[in-house]
């Protein structure tokens, strides 16, 4: 049975599926609906769960360390400056190799605030050491969650994950949502039993230790190795969730991209308008496909190779940007098809801070696309900015 | 000692440092049913070079400012499991004075059950001597140094963090020195003892940065508490502090000469004043004309 969600509201019911043990939070625009929902659940019993509020995203990433090296299922959630102040603290959650589950409503970062959706916030945390999954929708947003926890859990992975969905407009928006039966769930991700050592009085061990030349390198292969297995482990419990709930997830979808010369690559809500935007301008003729990023960490390398051969342009949807660079799906894109002729690869910066993704971008997003098919563009391509205001030099 | 091997020795702590003589002693009181939260300092960094490690009971570091709330992690997690064990936080001055102190006044605002002591030796000394918060007046650091237009050195009075502690009304808060190791030891029975977040507060000597003869550090730090400018007490539930031992106010100079650190100040006796001056005022308003 389907249920009206918003995409805050998925993500709290995900980590009560999950049955988490520890819930640290702290809240921040657009994603404190999730603590409020899991202080109710934890006050009205449906969730047997520790709730701690605390002082700042850097406690509350540091409680979720705490909690989790005692061997706690440890869910929390933030976003964009939330995000940005646990930054320090996320390499040590990776570090540490502990399996905690956060949820993101990507929201832009300052200056100047604003509150609104594009994913600077967790593509800055890119080398931080953790999974990176995009939701599309709220259904996706649940799913990934528990997913989340599958993977991370798994003793050849032991990383931890982030989800990241749309600020807004996924994290306020209500959308038909199937929550999968407790049952279900319980037998999909088992009982928590910690595979990793924890703070144990019986068996005292030391966490966190200081790493000298000697050793450093050598923690930082095994977290590379984890990562690899991880794009196996992603697989393997995609899988077992299609057949267990019926719905099928890949770290890459492609769709129209068969007899396609145009493909654009998109990350997050934005999909869904490309993917009608596409079916539209098929219906003309044209001959367009798409590509929806579900997995950024690791980066599905193998399987974009394979979907991008024989592609006459990549028009990469970014709704990021690295100053001084361009945008970050674009880099890693280029990154990956290194070294092949085709396809050529054309950046558009979309959407940031909240600015609609609408087909009025597409359409200008494709009418670039299709002189790069004939000749050369512009590599960086800012899509819907009022360059002359900045031009008068009226936003210095 | 009972359970004197908690803490093993072997570690690369300096001589004369008086911190793993606070540690040894308060895992000697607490048993192995401990887990420790450590802050980055010198006890973290001179105990668990890897793969070793000088801890015998669980140890977990994680950054520098939020020791405090790992422990509130641990603290929860452990809740639910239906466990119980002490849980000690170790912290320096700057890690819990300064950086760390928004995480410790939240974990203590929210009641966890953890034990924080914070090992001060009044300066950054783990990066070098550099000044913290809980830096007294007149010392000389590198980020405080004395020179023609700053003869003083460090010029803002320490950080009375205890005293913070007491405001939040922790369930107990003391001052200790492993100079009268029969207070210490007390103290930290109650504090084992008691419920909720709990503060202790324990003088350190750093001969490398207080310039001073790591022969004497016992007797050093027994002159700052004698000459009333680390006065023992302990406080519960916020009330009132209470001293646990009447010093015999022995010239503040006697400490002061016994370090470099304060080596300018005694060309400037009008300084040295104002620090005897800020001695009185600390007793009298615990009710003690010196």
């Amino acid at each position: 049975m389907k249920t009206m969600l918003r995409g805050n509201e998925s993500v709290a019911y995900a980590f009560k599926l999950a049955r988490i043990d520890v819930f640290p939070m702290f809240p921040i625009t657009p994603s404190t609906l999730v603590p409020e929902m899991i202080s109710k659940f934890v006050a009205n019993g449906e969730l047997d769960a520790e709730f701690i509020p605390l002082d700042s995203e850097h406690s509350a990433i540091s409680a979720a360390i705490g909690a989790s090296l005692k061997g706690a299922r440890v869910g929390t959630a933030t976003a964009s400056q939330g995000l940005a102040l646990m930054h320090e603290i996320l390499f040590i959650a990776s570090g540490m190799r502990l399996p905690i589950v956060m949820g993101i409503g990507n929201r832009a970062l300052s200056a100047p605030i604003n509150i609104w959706c594009d994913h600077q916030d967790t593509i800055a945390q890119r080398d931080t050491g953790w999974l990176q999954f995009y939701a599309e929708s709220n259904q996706e947003g649940l799913d990934l969650i528990l997913m989340a926890f599958k993977i991370s859990e798994d003793k050849r992975v032991l990383l931890p994950s982030m989800v990241g969905l749309d600020a807004f407009v996924l994290t306020h928006t209500m959308e038909p949502v199937d929550i999968p039966e407790q049952s279900k769930v319980d037998e999909f991700l088992g009982e928590f039993k910690p595979n990793y050592r924890i703070l144990d009085t019986k068996n005292p061990a030391t966490f966190g230790a200081f790493g000298s030349p000697r050793h450093y390198m050598e923690f930082k292969y095994a977290q590379h190795l984890a990562m690899q297995a991880a794009s196996h482990v992603i697989d393997e419990v995609f899988e077992e969730f299609e057949r267990k709930f019926g719905r099928k997830y890949s770290k890459i979808t492609e769709e129209f991209t068969e007899d396609a010369d145009i493909v654009f690559i998109t990350m997050g809500s934005c999909t869904g308008t490309a993917r009608e935007f596409i079916k539209m301008k098929r219906k003309e003729g044209k001959k367009i496909g798409l590509i929806k990023l579900t997995v950024f960490r690791p980066f599905p390398k193998d399987e974009l190779r394979k979907a991008l051969k024989g592609k006459k342009v990549v028009a990469v949807v970014d709704r990021n940007f690295s100053p001084g660079f361009g945008g970050a799906v674009y880099g890693e894109v280029l990154a990956t098809m290194y070294g092949r002729d085709e396809p050529k690869i054309i950046d558009f910066i979309v959407g940031l801070g909240g600015r609609d993704i609408t087909f009025d971008t597409f359409e200008k997003i494709l009418e670039i696309t299709e002189k790069g098919l004939e000749g050369s563009v512009e590599e960086i391509n800012w899509i819907e900015v009022d360059k002359e205001a900045v031009e008068k030099e009226e936003m210095i | 000692m009972k359970n004197d091997w908690l803490f093993a020795p072997g570690h690369g702590l300096c001589a004369g440092c008086a911190i793993p003589i606070i540690v040894k002693h308060i895992l000697a009181i607490s048993g192995e049913n401990t887990i420790v939260v450590n802050a980055t300092g010198c006890l973290e960094v001179a105990t668990t070079e890897y793969p070793r490690t000088a801890w015998r009971v669980p140890w977990v570091h994680v950054a520098f400012e939020n020791a405090a709330a790992v422990a509130s992690g641990i603290e929860a997690a452990m809740k639910k499991k239906g466990e119980k064990a002490n849980i000690i936080c170790f912290g320096g001055d700057g890690g819990t004075a300064d950086i760390g102190i928004q995480a410790l006044s939240g974990m203590v605002e929210r009641g966890h059950n953890v034990l924080y002591v914070m090992y001060d030796n009044e300066a950054y000394m783990n990066t070098g001597i550099q000044r913290s918060g809980a830096t007294p007046y007149g010392a000389w650091t590198t980020t405080s140094e004395v020179g023609k237009a700053n003869p003083i050195g460090n010029a803002r009075p320490k950080k009375p963090v205890a005293e913070i502690m007491v405001a939040h009304r922790a369930s107990y808060v003391a001052t200790v020195n492993v100079a009268f190791i029969r207070d210490f030891k007390k103290k930290v029975e109650k504090a084992l003892k008691t419920e909720g977040p709990r503060f202790i507060h324990a003088i350190s000597t750093c001969p490398t940065g207080w310039r001073s003869d790591p022969s004497k550090s016992i007797e050093i730090i027994k002159l700052a508490t004698e000459t009333g400018l680390f006065p023992l007490w302990e406080s519960e539930n916020g009330e009132e502090i209470k001293i646990t031992y009447k010093p015999k106010f022995l010239p503040v100079e006697e400490y002061l000469k016994a370090q470099g650190r304060f080596r300018h100040l005694l060309k400037n006796p009008e300084y040295i004043e104002k620090i005897k001056e800020d001695i009185k005022q600390w007793w009298r308003r615990h009710g003690v004309e010196i």
